[in-house]
């Protein structure tokens, strides 16, 4: 951890002149990933502008369509134990909840939220090969302990996937991602935040230098009766999505009318095809219909030698996903499966 | 007032609160003035040399006082004996800063020490370091064909080889009727005690140095400084009155000491050494092991055959051994037997002890494989140990000092519920969960160790007791009151128990459960060596009321010893000590192993583990949700803080089987999850209902406390109970430990056209 220049953001446009003045600057809000990331000597910022002091972009507000806009400030406590979120975004809440820890959850923001770095062994080790830390350097993953890897989008530079449980949630959702920058605002829809490694995985989303998110807007429909966060992974609280499925459907007499399903832990970005959920409409919510929509998101899936699971094991989470989205009830804490 | 008998009360944690509230320090918690702080690079290559170690641009940020590497490190001792530690296994020992030889990842090449840790923390980014590379072979598999047999030296007097071949192994086993073969593995593990690695030495004036350390031997750390550094050993003090879990990471003085102490003898200056969690990592593990066993049984289940052989690895210069092969024979006979052990060195650090070594390890394998001889036979697994009970140890033909393995069995059977078991596998379903029940049996080594204890009354009429063993969370300091309490004839709070300071008599590392057993039985020396002494004077005191009442007529308490018969016939211990002209009564006193007369005994402690397991029908998630545990290991002095114990080891069993694995990357040499948040311990939420029951065991010949130890038997039996659970749930058997879930999915074809 090396030494550097700490300034606390009065406003945004405070915050953003600062960042994006100095190459070697970052922003810091909740701090519970880029100061490990500090520790472990993987970041090394000679400048660390504050975003605590902003008193703007914390609260939670209705939108004029309908939809709410959730300050990027929040933490990501606030946001899940909201009434507005836990009444009509009820997937979103739970989905937050099934990340990382309460003590976590208390500090790392929304904006942090979806600007966390991948958990890849590899790139938490200075020394080994990471493309993603080290561009140019190459992939110790792909011929390594790929466990907790990629099976969808990946590149030959990089198989690490993106570690978030509340992004896939809001990537089911369809947010919207306000940000601000030195040019000013400018909103970016949620699929287009994230990005997939090709050649330049050390860009893990589409921010410009000096930008900040403010905010994160969802639209009206939150599919508050018919919705499931599944997450499966090596142990049942802290630790990251092996597969995760966040589903949200509308129903009329049994028949899906509207159906969304994201997945987590299996990609850069929080994965989602539209052919998927277009398959399901109007067909019967049952086993057979989330089977057939589980193999079009999964077209192309390819395992390596400790992940080649993931491909089954995420057919299976989606269809019980989708069965648990009928009775929303049949869900257990901490995103476990239906008894 | 007669005190009532301590040992056996549900004591709580003498230190508990002191614990609970931050007040207990540890090592790195001393506050020091003037205090240096270091901070150690190490090697990111596995094997080679250092070329060049750059230093430069370390040295010159501000607050940097020194960086010492093996270029400029002071002469130090270079035979490999003065470096031996008590736990040390034969081979040469690893010593930091020696040269420019790099033989595992993570070595410890330079210490940097500045002003304070985050100066000192950066600096070490600083230092460049130029290697020259070399092959390493570090993965266990790969290298099967360099296993041979272990080196002897003095550590093969706890760990011996395995007991020679008896009958005709492979003439047995393919005659009989029923037999089964299997393969198991076993990942490394890594201790990860909560509190990090640390030591805080004190310079106090030339040679002198007083060192707070995390350790499990107080004496041992203390031994190695004054050797390698050649100070006398009565200026070398070594502290450790609260240690955050060792778990066998601290038998050995790891190399935090070694660095600490170096720079601090070097400067003439106070250092502190604080490792993070990753370096940890490369000093502390329990090896890669593969075993192979084939068990055979007649058509009635009596076991005719028993073959276990293990490989295990360890370092390219020490041989670090475990008795894994030879534990099936302590536990049912069989005329025909066959066990082998060999090692194969790698390039990686010495392993070391780990929550019962080998006997986790080795009782795993064979419990799994008893499992699969009960299926055979189509018999309970319960039912088929019962077959083969014996009283004897049947590898040696000797009774055991006490044996209450089969009130273990029942009363967990009982309590778990066994009966209700179908044995078809897959057949005991709940909602879209499988429910699987395994049951496995273990056995650890009943150890005791010389302990030497000073027992005192003071000048001011306090009963103090001194030993130098530490308490790594176990409870020990509140038994060990217990135990004084008992022997002296007193309540709790009228005796003081001192520990975690070499200053005090001898003591053994803690580790292989015998703590309590040999440091116990030297309390109860000398606090009854004590108590005579005092009554002799107080009776010698002119007038007394004492004089002419029997010894067993005298009960001590409140600050006085009085008649049991009429207690206003009392001295107190204040006039016994003005009696002393003033000065404290003292006596040291040794407890040790009745080794001769034990000859003709086997001694081992037993256990029972039944455990419930839910499986996901589809997603295949494992959950151990019923466990029961019934240990019978003899007396219990505490049965509060052994239940901890047991609790804690069958925490630890669910992390064994299902969570924790030391991941080893085969191309860079190293583990690649060396934090808590890759390397999985369970959480809340993965444990459930967890029942403790203590055998009723009285064994009058082990010790005169009748103490086995709890330390390890917890972690012996509950693994395999979880391994036969799955396979009662699943009718699959995972081979590799940790399991992971995944390995019950079978595989499916995702369709691209649905």
């Amino acid at each position: 951890m090396n030494n550097f220049t700490y300034q606390r953001a009065a406003t945004v446009a405070d915050a953003t002149a600062a960042v994006y003045a100095d190459a070697r600057a970052q922003f810091v809000a909740g701090g519970t990933n880029i100061i490990d990331l500090w520790k472990y000597n993987l970041t090394h910022p000679a400048r660390l502008v504050d975003l605590n002091s902003i008193p703007t972009h914390r609260g939670l507000d209705a939108t004029d369509y309908g939809g709410v806009l959730i300050g990027a400030f929040m933490t990501n406590a606030e946001t899940a134990y909201h009434p507005l979120i836990e009444q009509r975004y009820p997937l979103l809440s739970r989905a937050i909840l099934a990340g990382a820890s309460a003590q976590i959850r208390n500090m790392a923001t929304n904006g942090g939220n979806l600007l966390q770095r991948t958990r890849c062994y590899y790139f938490y080790d200075p020394c080994a090969p990471c493309n993603k830390r080290v561009p140019g350097s190459g992939c110790a993953a792909i011929k390594g302990r790929n466990r907790m890897h990629a099976i969808l989008g990946a590149s030959a530079e990089c198989i690490a996937v993106f570690p978030s449980d509340m992004c896939v949630a809001l990537a089911a959702l369809d947010a919207t991602v306000h940000v601000s920058g030195p040019s000013g605002p400018r909103s970016i829809a949620f699929q287009d935040f994230h990005r997939l490694p090709g050649k330049t995985p050390e860009q893990d989303n589409t921010l410009q230098r000096g930008e900040v998110i403010t905010s994160l807007e969802l639209p009206a429909e939150g599919f508050s009766q018919h919705y499931s966060y599944l997450k499966v992974r090596d142990r049942n609280s802290y630790a990251f999505a092996l597969v995760s499925v966040a589903t949200g459907l509308t129903l009329d007499n049994g028949t899906i009318k509207e159906a969304r399903i994201a997945l987590g832990g299996v990609a850069h970005k929080p994965w989602r095809v539209t052919e998927a959920e277009a398959f399901l409409h109007g067909k019967p919510a049952n086993e057979q219909a989330f089977a057939g929509a589980a193999d079009i998101l999964l077209r192309g899936a390819k395992g390596y030698k400790y992940n080649a699971f993931k491909i089954t094991l995420a057919k299976r989470a989606i269809i019980r996903n989708g069965m648990m989205a009928l009775n929303p009830d049949s869900q257990r804490p901490g995103a476990q499966p239906s008894a | 007032m007669t005190a009532t008998a301590s040992v056996g009360q549900p004591i709580n944690r003498l230190e508990g609160k002191l614990k609970v509230t931050g007040a207990a320090q540890y090592a790195g918690d001393y506050p020091v003035d003037g205090l240096l702080y270091g901070y150690v690079v190490n090697s990111t290559i596995t094997r080679g040399k250092i070329i060049n170690i750059e230093t430069r641009a370390a040295m010159t940020l501000d607050g940097v006082v020194e960086v010492f590497t093996h270029e400029n490190r002071p002469k130090l001792a270079w035979f490999d004996m003065q470096y031996a530690d008590m736990d040390a296994p034969p081979g040469s020992v690893f010593k930091p800063l020696h040269d420019a030889e790099v033989l595992f990842n993570g070595q410890p090449i330079a210490l940097v020490v500045a002003r304070d840790f985050e100066t000192a923390r950066y600096a070490a980014t600083l230092v460049k370091v130029l290697y020259q590379a070399e092959a390493f072979a570090a993965c266990l598999d790969d290298n099967l064909e360099k296993a041979r047999a272990p080196k002897i030296g003095m550590a093969s007097v706890l760990k011996p080889p395995p007991p020679k071949p008896t009958g005709n192994f492979e003439e047995a086993y393919n005659n009989s009727p029923v037999k089964v073969s299997v393969e198991i593995k076993h990942g490394a593990e890594h201790h990860n005690p909560l509190e990090l690695f640390a030591t805080t030495t004190l310079y106090e004036g030339e040679g002198k140095l007083t060192i707070y350390d995390k350790t499990q031997g107080t004496i041992n750390n203390q031994l190695f400084v004054a050797n390698v550094f050649g100070l006398h050993y009565k200026n070398v003090r070594v502290l450790a009155p609260f240690v955050g879990g060792g778990f066998g990471s601290g038998l050995r003085p790891q190399y935090q000491l070694f660095l600490c102490v170096l720079a601090a003898l070097q400067l003439k200056r106070s250092v502190r050494l604080t490792l993070d969690r990753q370096q940890m990592f490369p000093f502390c593990h329990r090896p890669q092991t593969i075993q192979r066993l084939k068990f055979s049984a007649d058509e009635n289940g009596r076991i005719t055959a028993l073959n276990h052989a293990a490989i295990g690895e360890t370092s390219q210069y020490e041989d670090y051994t475990e008795i894994v092969s030879d534990w099936s024979h302590r536990l049912y006979p069989a005329p025909n037997t066959l066990f082998e052990y060999k090692l194969v060195p790698l390039d990686v650090h010495t392993p070391i002890d780990m929550r019962a070594p080998g006997g986790s390890t080795g009782m795993h394998a064979i419990e799994c494989t008893l499992d699969e001889l009960a299926y055979a036979l189509n018999t309970d697994p319960l039912e088929l140990r019962l077959k083969n009970y014996s009283d004897l140890d049947p590898s040696k033909g000797k009774p055991f000092t006490s044996k209450e393995l089969k009130q273990c069995y029942l009363k967990a059977a009982e309590q778990f519920g066994w009966e209700k078991r179908n044995p078809i596998p897959g057949s005991m379903t709940r909602g879209n969960k499988l429910i699987g029940y395994g049951m496995a049996t273990g056995i650890w080594d009943a150890y005791q160790f010389p302990a030497r204890v000073e027992a005192i009354l003071t000048a001011e009429g306090k009963l103090i007791l001194n030993n130098a063993v530490t308490d790594i969370g176990t409870g020990t300091m509140t038994v060990m009151t217990q135990i004084a309490a008992d022997a002296l004839g007193v309540s709790l709070a009228d005796v003081t128990f001192q520990y975690g300071d070499s200053k005090h008599p001898f003591s053994m590392f803690q580790g292989g459960s015998a703590a309590t057993a040999s440091t116990g039985v030297g309390i109860v020396m000398a606090a009854k060596a004590l108590r005579k002494k005092i009554l002799e004077k107080a009776k010698r005191i002119p007038g007394s009321p004492l004089k002419g009442i029997a010894g067993d007529d005298l009960v001590f308490g409140d600050g006085k010893i009085a008649s049991r018969h009429d207690p206003s016939k009392y001295v107190s211990l204040g006039d016994v000590v003005a009696a002393n002209n003033g000065r404290p009564i003292k006596t040291t006193n040794m407890g040790k192993p009745h080794l001769v007369k034990l000859r003709k005994y086997s001694k081992a402690a037993h256990s029972a583990a039944f455990v419930e397991v839910e499986i996901d029908k589809d997603l295949k998630t494992i959950n151990v949700t019923r466990a029961v545990t019934a240990v019978a290991a003899g007396t219990i002095v505490n049965p509060k803080t052994a239940r901890s114990q047991i609790l804690g080891s069958m925490v630890w069993s669910i992390s064994k089987a299902l969570r924790e694995e030391s991941m080893l990357d085969e191309n860079l040499g190293k583990y690649i999850n060396p934090n808590l948040a890759e390397y999985h311990i369970p959480v809340h939420a993965d444990i459930h209902a967890l029942d403790v029951i203590f055998a009723d065991e009285k064994d009058e010949l082990i010790n005169e406390l009748g103490i086995k130890g709890v330390g390890e038997i917890g972690l012996v039996a509950m693994p395999a109970a979880i391994s036969n659970a799955v396979f009662h749930a699943t009718g699959k058997r995972l081979y590799k430990l940790p399991m992971h879930f995944n390995e019950l999915l079978e595989n499916e074809t995702v369709s691209d056209n649905p």
